[in-house]
């Protein structure tokens, strides 16, 4: 299995690459922060309005947050030239592919988890009683993010503007993991949870066909 | 050039008749009067817009499979069509929905839906224009049309799905749904008639796409000597 050796391989890059410097982490830890912090200015929510609105708001945050978060992904590679050297060690694109949505599906799971203390104390919800689902909606929906945010951080770092791109083509892109997520997470936070299992199918469908495609047609989004 | 003409004059005929059916021919609604009216058009760029952004996908699946700069030509040229015929729409809409419900805008899931496609497709175009190479603009612009177009059904069923808890508004589901005969008939008529008008653009605007890159081969040929 030369993929999935040649992805470990390349998973551990990332990772060391981010760990050392652990630039990532810590300015998408604090941008979420803000976030959360200024709507909360914005809106003003009281116990009740907080329940409904806070879960849209913390998937609206990680989605701004990813589309900072992934700007680096291909531009790293790009700036020292090391692109063309993955191409031509690694049997098959898919695996840089593979490597890097990985590597970012830990990082933004990683940043999620840092501001999940601050957010419950914010909008005042008590996350205790369904935390491993809630875990588990954040990580399918994340996973979407990652996978998506990855195709297109290989398209926008190809193009001018790069930094305006991102978001440009992502966004519009995520549009039904926010919906899902949100309306998810929020019937888990309410005051008699719900488990919406068929949404967090629908968000594993999202992020079925998105890997497709992208098994599909990524080796044509790194030629040069 | 002669067979483009007798389109576009068969477009023009086509569309006047849809507009003459859609005032005369097609009988008034009782509830909601004259603004009915504008349904034809609304419903029938509707279908035109959903068909040309399916020309788009093609055209870019062929671009990834042949690279041959004529796909890419018909990528952007369904995309632009599509675009002004989901702006049609999203113009349309409102100036019904005002009327009847009261209100400009409702966050249903066909309107967003149709909102979520106006916007994957204006930033089709947008990064078409930070592109500087032709063919990285060609190969780049085709798969994010295609990531875009498989976007599509899924943003349909998140909203129809989980946003719209109540069954959807007022709106006439489409042919169906206890239409008036001669309504549905008006209704198809104009659909053609528009999905002609959208032919006839498309191959304008490719016609247009190649002169222009005839023009930037030429142009950087003269810049090399």
């Amino acid at each position: 299995m030369s993929l999935l050796s040649n992805t470990a391989i390349l998973l551990g890059k990332e990772l060391r690459t981010e760990f050392r410097s652990r630039e990532l982490l810590t300015t998408t830890g604090v941008f979420i922060l803000i976030v959360l912090v200024l709507f909360s200015f914005a809106i003003n929510p009281g116990t009740e309005e907080a329940r409904q609105f806070a879960p849209g708001l913390l998937w609206l945050a990680i989605l701004f947050a990813s589309s900072l978060m992934f700007q680096s992904c291909f531009l790293r590679e790009q700036q020292n030239d090391t692109l063309s050297s993955l191409r031509l060690a690694v049997s098959d694109p898919f695996a840089i592919f593979l490597a890097k949505l990985i590597a970012n599906t830990l990082f933004l799971l990683l940043t999620e988890l840092l501001m999940l203390p601050f957010f419950a104390i914010f909008y005042n919800i008590p996350l205790w009683p369904k935390l491993p689902v809630l875990l588990l909606v954040l990580f399918v929906g994340s996973l979407g993010i990652s996978i998506a945010g990855t195709a297109m951080s290989a398209i926008s770092a190809q193009a001018r503007m790069r930094e305006l791109l991102l978001p440009l083509l992502l966004l519009p892109l995520l549009t039904p993991v926010l919906v899902v997520s949100s309306l998810v997470t929020a019937s888990l936070l309410d005051r008699e949870p719900v488990v919406q299992w068929k949404g967090i199918g629908f968000v594993a469908v999202f992020d079925l066909i998105f890997l497709t495609a992208l098994w599909l047609f990524g080796e044509y989004l790194l030629e040069e | 050039m002669g067979k483009r003409i007798v389109l576009g004059a068969v477009a023009v005929l086509f569309v006047i008749a849809a507009a003459y059916a859609s005032f005369y021919v097609a009988p008034e609604e009782r509830t909601m009067g004259l603004v009915q009216r504008i349904f034809y058009f609304h419903v029938g760029s509707a279908w035109a817009g959903l068909l040309a952004f399916l020309v788009c996908f093609i055209g870019n699946l062929m671009y990834v499979w042949k690279r041959e700069a004529k796909y890419d030509w018909l990528g952007v040229a369904g995309a632009e069509v599509g675009l002004v015929f989901t702006t049609v729409v999203l113009i349309t809409g409102p100036i019904w929905a005002h009327p009847v419900w009261g209100i400009w805008w409702t966050w249903d899931a066909r309107l967003t839906s149709t909102f979520v496609l106006w916007l994957l497709y204006v930033s089709y175009l947008l990064l078409r224009t930070l592109v500087e190479e032709p063919d990285r603009r060609a190969l780049l612009s085709a798969l994010f049309g295609i990531f875009a177009f498989i976007d599509v059904p899924l943003v349909f069923g998140a909203i129809r799905w989980w946003r719209t808890q109540h069954p959807s508004p007022v709106i006439m589901g489409g042919p169906g749904s206890g239409l008036d005969p001669t309504m549905r008939k008006v209704l198809y008529f104009s659909g053609l008639a528009m999905c002609v008008l959208m032919a006839f653009l498309i191959v304008e605007r490719y016609v247009l796409e190649k002169m222009r890159s005839e023009v930037d081969i030429l142009r950087r040929e003269v810049e090399a000597q």
